[in-house]
Protein backbone atom coordinates (compact mmCIF):
# COMPACT_ATOMS: atom_id res chain seq x y z
CA UNK A 1 0.00 0.00 0.00
CA UNK A 2 1.19 3.48 -0.82
CA UNK A 3 0.53 6.24 1.69
CA UNK A 4 -0.39 9.64 0.31
CA UNK A 5 1.43 12.21 2.41
CA UNK A 6 0.71 15.92 2.85
CA UNK A 7 3.04 18.60 4.20
CA UNK A 8 1.30 18.41 7.60
CA UNK A 9 1.74 14.63 7.83
CA UNK A 10 5.31 14.48 6.52
CA UNK A 11 6.99 14.75 9.94
CA UNK A 12 5.00 11.89 11.45
CA UNK A 13 4.62 9.64 8.40
CA UNK A 14 8.12 9.99 6.95
CA UNK A 15 10.64 11.59 9.30
CA UNK A 16 9.45 9.73 12.43
CA UNK A 17 8.73 6.43 10.69
CA UNK A 18 10.24 3.30 12.23
CA UNK A 19 10.72 1.80 8.78
CA UNK A 20 12.78 3.38 6.02
CA UNK A 21 10.49 5.34 3.69
CA UNK A 22 10.62 5.67 -0.08
CA UNK A 23 8.94 8.93 -1.05
CA UNK A 24 7.73 9.38 -4.62
CA UNK A 25 7.45 13.03 -5.66
CA UNK A 26 5.03 13.02 -8.57
CA UNK A 27 2.27 14.84 -10.47
CA UNK A 28 -0.58 13.58 -12.61
CA UNK A 29 0.59 15.49 -15.73
CA UNK A 30 3.92 13.67 -15.71
CA UNK A 31 4.03 10.65 -18.05
CA UNK A 32 7.00 8.86 -16.47
CA UNK A 33 5.35 9.30 -13.04
CA UNK A 34 2.32 7.40 -14.33
CA UNK A 35 4.60 4.64 -15.61
CA UNK A 36 6.30 4.52 -12.22
CA UNK A 37 3.04 4.14 -10.27
CA UNK A 38 2.38 0.41 -10.91
CA UNK A 39 6.05 -0.42 -10.24
CA UNK A 40 5.80 1.32 -6.86
CA UNK A 41 2.53 -0.48 -6.05
CA UNK A 42 4.25 -3.84 -6.63
CA UNK A 43 7.31 -2.78 -4.70
CA UNK A 44 5.22 -1.64 -1.74
CA UNK A 45 3.53 -5.02 -1.46
CA UNK A 46 6.77 -6.99 -2.08
CA UNK A 47 8.61 -5.09 0.64
CA UNK A 48 5.76 -4.79 3.12
CA UNK A 49 7.13 -4.69 6.66
CA UNK A 50 10.60 -3.69 5.43
CA UNK A 51 9.96 -0.45 3.60
CA UNK A 52 7.18 2.09 3.61
CA UNK A 53 6.25 3.68 0.30
CA UNK A 54 4.76 7.18 0.33
CA UNK A 55 3.85 9.65 -2.38
CA UNK A 56 3.82 13.41 -2.45
CA UNK A 57 1.90 15.28 -5.13
CA UNK A 58 4.15 18.21 -6.03
CA UNK A 59 1.20 20.35 -7.21
CA UNK A 60 -0.71 19.97 -3.96
CA UNK A 61 2.35 20.01 -1.69
CA UNK A 62 4.52 22.66 -3.33
CA UNK A 63 6.23 23.46 -0.01
CA UNK A 64 7.60 19.95 0.38
CA UNK A 65 8.80 19.88 -3.22
CA UNK A 66 10.55 23.19 -2.66
CA UNK A 67 12.01 22.19 0.70
CA UNK A 68 13.60 19.10 -0.84
CA UNK A 69 14.58 21.05 -3.96
CA UNK A 70 12.75 18.76 -6.36
CA UNK A 71 13.58 19.87 -9.90
CA UNK A 72 12.55 16.79 -11.83
CA UNK A 73 9.84 14.20 -11.44
CA UNK A 74 9.51 11.43 -10.70
CA UNK A 75 12.09 11.88 -7.93
CA UNK A 76 12.28 9.06 -5.39
CA UNK A 77 13.86 9.94 -2.07
CA UNK A 78 14.78 7.44 0.61
CA UNK A 79 14.44 8.53 4.26
CA UNK A 80 15.89 6.57 7.11
CA UNK A 81 15.89 7.68 10.75
CA UNK A 82 14.56 11.10 9.74
CA UNK A 83 17.36 11.72 7.26
CA UNK A 84 17.28 11.79 3.45
CA UNK A 85 19.78 9.06 2.58
CA UNK A 86 19.31 8.57 -1.15
CA UNK A 87 17.71 10.14 -4.19
CA UNK A 88 16.79 8.57 -7.52
CA UNK A 89 15.56 10.54 -10.51
CA UNK A 90 13.46 9.38 -13.44
CA UNK A 91 11.63 6.19 -14.32
CA UNK A 92 13.30 2.98 -13.17
CA UNK A 93 12.29 -0.65 -13.78
CA UNK A 94 11.51 -2.66 -10.65
CA UNK A 95 14.70 -4.74 -10.75
CA UNK A 96 16.93 -1.67 -10.88
CA UNK A 97 14.97 0.01 -8.13
CA UNK A 98 15.24 -3.05 -5.87
CA UNK A 99 19.01 -3.10 -6.40
CA UNK A 100 19.27 0.53 -5.40
CA UNK A 101 17.06 0.02 -2.32
CA UNK A 102 18.78 -3.08 -1.01
CA UNK A 103 21.37 -1.18 0.97
CA UNK A 104 18.68 0.76 2.84
CA UNK A 105 16.44 -2.11 3.97
CA UNK B 1 6.56 -20.00 -19.54
CA UNK B 2 6.05 -22.80 -22.06
CA UNK B 3 3.23 -21.26 -24.09
CA UNK B 4 4.23 -20.30 -27.61
CA UNK B 5 2.56 -17.07 -28.62
CA UNK B 6 1.72 -16.18 -32.21
CA UNK B 7 3.02 -12.64 -31.95
CA UNK B 8 5.32 -11.16 -29.34
CA UNK B 9 5.95 -7.43 -29.45
CA UNK B 10 8.84 -5.76 -27.66
CA UNK B 11 8.00 -2.20 -26.75
CA UNK B 12 4.74 -0.52 -25.78
CA UNK B 13 4.92 2.80 -27.62
CA UNK B 14 2.51 3.69 -30.45
CA UNK B 15 4.18 1.30 -32.96
CA UNK B 16 4.06 -1.66 -30.57
CA UNK B 17 0.53 -0.88 -29.40
CA UNK B 18 -0.73 -0.58 -32.99
CA UNK B 19 0.92 -3.89 -33.86
CA UNK B 20 -0.74 -5.40 -30.78
CA UNK B 21 -4.12 -3.96 -31.76
CA UNK B 22 -3.94 -5.43 -35.28
CA UNK B 23 -2.55 -8.79 -34.16
CA UNK B 24 -5.04 -9.13 -31.31
CA UNK B 25 -7.93 -8.20 -33.56
CA UNK B 26 -6.71 -10.81 -36.08
CA UNK B 27 -7.34 -13.35 -33.29
CA UNK B 28 -3.64 -14.09 -32.92
CA UNK B 29 -2.32 -15.00 -29.51
CA UNK B 30 -0.44 -11.76 -28.80
CA UNK B 31 1.57 -10.19 -26.02
CA UNK B 32 3.58 -7.03 -25.50
CA UNK B 33 6.69 -7.01 -23.34
CA UNK B 34 7.84 -3.64 -22.11
CA UNK B 35 10.71 -2.55 -19.90
CA UNK B 36 8.89 0.52 -18.61
CA UNK B 37 5.15 1.15 -18.63
CA UNK B 38 3.14 1.48 -21.82
CA UNK B 39 3.45 4.66 -23.84
CA UNK B 40 7.00 5.09 -24.98
CA UNK B 41 8.37 8.50 -25.81
CA UNK B 42 5.00 9.93 -26.73
CA UNK B 43 4.08 10.28 -23.07
CA UNK B 44 6.79 12.92 -22.74
CA UNK B 45 5.03 15.12 -25.27
CA UNK B 46 2.90 17.89 -23.87
CA UNK B 47 0.60 18.37 -26.87
CA UNK B 48 0.19 16.51 -30.14
CA UNK B 49 -1.57 18.44 -32.86
CA UNK B 50 -0.68 16.41 -35.96
CA UNK B 51 -2.20 13.04 -35.11
CA UNK B 52 -5.24 12.73 -37.38
CA UNK B 53 -8.65 12.39 -35.78
CA UNK B 54 -8.19 14.87 -32.95
CA UNK B 55 -9.46 18.35 -33.76
CA UNK B 56 -7.94 19.87 -30.65
CA UNK B 57 -4.41 18.95 -29.52
CA UNK B 58 -4.23 15.88 -27.30
CA UNK B 59 -1.59 15.27 -24.62
CA UNK B 60 0.92 12.53 -25.34
CA UNK B 61 0.13 10.77 -22.08
CA UNK B 62 -3.58 10.69 -22.92
CA UNK B 63 -3.04 9.46 -26.48
CA UNK B 64 -0.75 6.69 -25.23
CA UNK B 65 -3.22 5.68 -22.52
CA UNK B 66 -6.03 5.54 -25.10
CA UNK B 67 -3.93 3.42 -27.43
CA UNK B 68 -3.02 1.02 -24.61
CA UNK B 69 -6.67 0.71 -23.53
CA UNK B 70 -7.79 0.14 -27.12
CA UNK B 71 -5.18 -2.58 -27.64
CA UNK B 72 -6.07 -4.33 -24.39
CA UNK B 73 -9.69 -4.72 -25.64
CA UNK B 74 -8.38 -7.44 -27.96
CA UNK B 75 -6.89 -9.75 -25.33
CA UNK B 76 -3.34 -8.59 -25.73
CA UNK B 77 -1.33 -9.47 -22.63
CA UNK B 78 1.32 -7.11 -21.30
CA UNK B 79 4.48 -8.10 -19.43
CA UNK B 80 6.61 -5.57 -17.63
CA UNK B 81 10.12 -6.89 -17.68
CA UNK B 82 13.23 -5.47 -19.34
CA UNK B 83 14.46 -7.62 -22.25
CA UNK B 84 17.99 -8.90 -21.94
CA UNK B 85 18.60 -11.09 -24.98
CA UNK B 86 17.00 -12.51 -28.12
CA UNK B 87 17.36 -16.05 -29.49
CA UNK B 88 16.12 -15.97 -33.06
CA UNK B 89 17.78 -18.95 -34.72
CA UNK B 90 14.93 -21.50 -34.57
CA UNK B 91 11.36 -21.32 -35.80
CA UNK B 92 10.32 -20.34 -32.31
CA UNK B 93 11.74 -16.96 -31.32
CA UNK B 94 12.81 -16.57 -27.70
CA UNK B 95 12.91 -13.34 -25.76
CA UNK B 96 14.86 -13.59 -22.53
CA UNK B 97 13.70 -11.00 -20.01
CA UNK B 98 14.70 -10.23 -16.42
CA UNK B 99 11.73 -12.26 -15.22
CA UNK B 100 11.79 -15.22 -17.61
CA UNK B 101 11.71 -16.31 -21.22
CA UNK B 102 8.84 -15.62 -23.63
CA UNK B 103 8.38 -17.65 -26.83
CA UNK B 104 6.57 -16.80 -30.04
CA UNK B 105 6.29 -17.72 -33.71
CA UNK B 106 6.85 -14.12 -34.75
CA UNK B 107 8.55 -11.20 -33.10
CA UNK B 108 7.89 -7.50 -33.65
CA UNK B 109 10.56 -5.15 -32.36
CA UNK B 110 9.23 -1.74 -31.39
CA UNK B 111 11.87 -0.62 -28.93
CA UNK B 112 12.10 2.93 -30.21
CA UNK B 113 14.80 5.43 -29.46
CA UNK B 114 16.19 7.20 -26.40
CA UNK B 115 17.48 10.76 -26.13
CA UNK B 116 21.16 11.31 -26.77
CA UNK B 117 23.11 13.00 -24.03
CA UNK B 118 25.57 15.88 -24.40
CA UNK B 119 28.34 13.79 -22.92
CA UNK B 120 30.03 16.76 -21.23
CA UNK B 121 31.31 17.23 -17.66
CA UNK B 122 28.56 18.04 -15.15
CA UNK B 123 25.69 16.65 -17.23
CA UNK B 124 25.25 13.33 -15.38
CA UNK B 125 25.95 14.88 -11.99
CA UNK B 126 23.10 17.39 -12.33
CA UNK B 127 20.36 15.14 -13.72
CA UNK B 128 17.36 16.07 -11.56
CA UNK B 129 19.31 19.06 -10.28
CA UNK B 130 18.74 21.27 -13.27
CA UNK B 131 19.63 18.97 -16.17
CA UNK B 132 16.54 17.50 -17.81
CA UNK B 133 15.49 15.54 -20.89
CA UNK B 134 11.76 16.11 -20.37
CA UNK B 135 10.30 19.61 -20.44
CA UNK B 136 6.78 18.27 -19.80
CA UNK B 137 7.93 16.63 -16.58
CA UNK B 138 10.23 19.29 -15.24
CA UNK B 139 9.24 22.60 -16.83
CA UNK B 140 6.97 23.59 -13.96
CA UNK B 141 9.91 23.61 -11.53
CA UNK B 142 11.46 26.49 -13.48
CA UNK B 143 8.72 29.05 -13.02
CA UNK B 144 10.25 32.52 -13.24
CA UNK B 145 13.70 31.03 -13.91
CA UNK B 146 16.24 31.20 -16.71
CA UNK B 147 16.78 28.02 -18.71
CA UNK B 148 18.42 26.82 -21.91
CA UNK B 149 17.38 24.26 -24.46
CA UNK B 150 20.21 22.58 -26.35
CA UNK B 151 19.44 21.42 -29.89
CA UNK B 152 17.91 22.62 -33.16
CA UNK B 153 15.45 19.93 -34.26
CA UNK B 154 11.68 19.67 -33.93
CA UNK B 155 11.77 18.48 -30.36
CA UNK B 156 14.19 21.18 -29.21
CA UNK B 157 12.07 23.97 -30.68
CA UNK B 158 8.79 22.50 -29.45
CA UNK B 159 10.13 22.06 -25.93
CA UNK B 160 11.62 25.58 -25.92
CA UNK B 161 8.17 26.92 -26.77
CA UNK B 162 6.60 24.82 -24.03
CA UNK B 163 9.12 26.06 -21.46
CA UNK B 164 8.12 29.68 -22.08
CA UNK B 165 4.93 28.90 -20.13
CA UNK B 166 7.06 28.73 -17.00
CA UNK B 167 10.51 30.22 -17.46
CA UNK B 168 11.11 33.95 -17.87
CA UNK B 169 13.86 33.45 -20.41
CA UNK B 170 14.63 30.48 -22.62
CA UNK B 171 17.88 30.32 -24.57
CA UNK B 172 18.04 28.02 -27.56
CA UNK B 173 21.62 26.82 -27.92
CA UNK B 174 22.37 25.47 -31.39
CA UNK B 175 25.64 24.59 -33.09
CA UNK B 176 24.56 26.03 -36.43
CA UNK B 177 22.62 29.15 -37.41
CA UNK B 178 19.67 27.39 -38.99
CA UNK B 179 17.13 24.98 -37.53
CA UNK B 180 15.95 21.59 -38.73
CA UNK B 181 12.59 22.07 -37.03
CA UNK B 182 9.32 22.26 -39.00
CA UNK B 183 8.64 25.73 -40.46
CA UNK B 184 5.50 26.19 -38.33
CA UNK B 185 7.55 25.66 -35.15
CA UNK B 186 10.31 27.96 -36.38
CA UNK B 187 7.74 30.70 -36.96
CA UNK B 188 6.35 30.27 -33.42
CA UNK B 189 9.89 30.43 -32.08
CA UNK B 190 10.71 33.68 -33.89
CA UNK B 191 7.49 35.25 -32.67
CA UNK B 192 8.06 34.30 -29.02
CA UNK B 193 9.69 37.17 -27.10
CA UNK B 194 10.84 34.89 -24.26
CA UNK B 195 13.15 32.83 -26.52
CA UNK B 196 16.66 33.98 -27.36
CA UNK B 197 18.54 31.79 -29.85
CA UNK B 198 22.29 31.47 -29.36
CA UNK B 199 23.69 30.38 -32.73
CA UNK B 200 26.98 28.59 -33.41
CA UNK B 201 27.30 27.47 -29.81
CA UNK B 202 27.90 24.12 -28.16
CA UNK B 203 27.98 23.26 -24.45
CA UNK B 204 31.41 22.39 -23.05
CA UNK B 205 30.39 21.92 -19.44
CA UNK B 206 27.40 22.13 -17.11
CA UNK B 207 28.46 24.04 -14.02
CA UNK B 208 27.10 24.29 -10.49
CA UNK B 209 27.60 23.40 -6.83
CA UNK B 210 24.56 21.50 -5.59
CA UNK B 211 22.48 22.31 -8.64
CA UNK B 212 22.98 23.84 -12.06
CA UNK B 213 24.19 27.43 -12.02
CA UNK B 214 25.17 27.72 -15.66
CA UNK B 215 26.98 26.30 -18.67
CA UNK B 216 30.21 27.00 -20.48
CA UNK B 217 29.51 27.69 -24.14
CA UNK B 218 31.95 27.26 -27.00
CA UNK B 219 31.65 29.15 -30.25
CA UNK B 220 31.83 26.66 -33.13
CA UNK B 221 33.49 29.24 -35.42
CA UNK B 222 36.37 30.59 -33.36
CA UNK B 223 36.43 28.14 -30.44
CA UNK B 224 36.09 30.91 -27.85
CA UNK B 225 34.34 30.01 -24.63
CA UNK B 226 32.02 32.04 -22.43
CA UNK B 227 29.93 31.38 -19.33
CA UNK B 228 26.16 31.63 -19.30
CA UNK B 229 24.24 31.72 -15.99
CA UNK B 230 21.21 29.41 -15.93
CA UNK B 231 18.90 27.57 -13.56
CA UNK B 232 18.19 24.68 -15.92
CA UNK B 233 19.46 22.94 -19.04
CA UNK B 234 17.09 20.92 -21.23
CA UNK B 235 18.86 18.60 -23.64
CA UNK B 236 17.27 17.66 -26.99
CA UNK B 237 20.20 16.80 -29.24
CA UNK B 238 18.72 13.88 -31.10
CA UNK B 239 18.01 10.27 -30.34
CA UNK B 240 19.56 6.87 -30.69
CA UNK B 241 17.93 3.51 -31.38
CA UNK B 242 17.38 1.02 -28.57
CA UNK B 243 17.99 -2.56 -29.44
CA UNK B 244 18.78 -5.65 -27.40
CA UNK B 245 20.34 -6.64 -30.68
CA UNK B 246 23.91 -7.55 -29.99
CA UNK B 247 24.34 -11.12 -31.17
CA UNK B 248 20.70 -11.39 -32.31
CA UNK B 249 21.73 -11.46 -35.98
CA UNK B 250 19.31 -8.67 -36.95
CA UNK B 251 20.79 -6.35 -39.56
CA UNK B 252 21.02 -2.67 -38.69
CA UNK B 253 22.59 0.35 -40.35
CA UNK B 254 25.72 1.81 -38.82
CA UNK B 255 23.76 3.97 -36.39
CA UNK B 256 21.90 0.91 -35.10
CA UNK B 257 18.54 1.40 -36.82
CA UNK B 258 17.01 -1.92 -37.93
CA UNK B 259 16.78 -2.50 -41.69
CA UNK B 260 13.47 -3.89 -42.98
CA UNK B 261 11.63 -4.37 -46.25
CA UNK B 262 8.31 -2.65 -46.94
CA UNK B 263 6.46 -5.37 -45.01
CA UNK B 264 8.57 -4.41 -41.96
CA UNK B 265 10.36 -7.75 -42.08
CA UNK B 266 14.03 -7.85 -41.03
CA UNK B 267 16.66 -10.14 -42.52
CA UNK B 268 15.33 -12.89 -40.20
CA UNK B 269 12.01 -14.41 -41.39
CA UNK B 270 9.24 -13.87 -38.87
CA UNK B 271 11.08 -11.01 -37.17
CA UNK B 272 9.79 -7.49 -37.82
CA UNK B 273 10.81 -4.00 -36.75
CA UNK B 274 8.46 -1.03 -36.46
CA UNK B 275 8.43 2.59 -35.37
CA UNK B 276 11.40 4.77 -34.50
CA UNK B 277 13.86 1.88 -34.15
CA UNK B 278 13.45 1.09 -37.87
CA UNK B 279 15.62 2.75 -40.50
CA UNK B 280 13.34 5.20 -42.28
CA UNK B 281 13.11 8.82 -43.31
CA UNK B 282 10.27 10.10 -41.10
CA UNK B 283 9.74 9.26 -37.46
CA UNK B 284 6.24 10.37 -36.51
CA UNK B 285 3.45 8.85 -34.42
CA UNK B 286 1.41 8.26 -37.59
CA UNK B 287 4.28 6.50 -39.33
CA UNK B 288 4.92 4.42 -36.20
CA UNK B 289 1.34 3.16 -36.00
CA UNK B 290 1.36 2.50 -39.72
CA UNK B 291 4.49 0.37 -39.34
CA UNK B 292 2.82 -1.51 -36.49
CA UNK B 293 -0.28 -2.33 -38.54
CA UNK B 294 1.77 -3.50 -41.52
CA UNK B 295 4.01 -5.71 -39.37
CA UNK B 296 1.04 -7.35 -37.62
CA UNK B 297 -0.67 -8.10 -40.93
CA UNK B 298 2.60 -9.44 -42.37
CA UNK B 299 3.08 -11.59 -39.28
CA UNK B 300 -0.46 -13.00 -39.64
CA UNK B 301 0.32 -13.99 -43.22
CA UNK B 302 3.65 -15.53 -42.20
CA UNK B 303 1.96 -17.64 -39.51
CA UNK B 304 -0.65 -18.84 -41.99
CA UNK B 305 2.11 -19.82 -44.42
CA UNK B 306 4.15 -21.84 -41.91
CA UNK B 307 1.07 -23.66 -40.67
Amino acid sequence: MITKVTTAEFQKEVLESDLPVLVDFWADWCGPCRMMAPVLEELASDLEGKLKVAKVNVDEEGNLAQQYEIMSIPTLMVFSGGQAVDQLVGFMPKGDLLNKLNKHI
Amino acid sequence: MDTVLDVLIIGGGPAGLAAGLYAGRAMLDTAIVEGKGPGGQVILTHEIENYPGFVEPISGAELAANMAAQTSRFNVATFNSPVERLELQGNIKEVITQQGTLKARTLIIATGVVPKTLDVPGEQKFIGRGVSYCATCDGAFFRGKKVAVVGGGDTAVKEALFLTKFADLVYLIHRRDSLRAEPIQQKRLRENPKITPLWHKTVDEVRGELKVSGVTLRDTRDGRTEDLDLDGVFVFVGRQPVGPLVGSGILTDKEGYIITNENMETNIPGVYAVGDVRRKAWRQIVTAVSDGAIAALSAAEYIQDIN
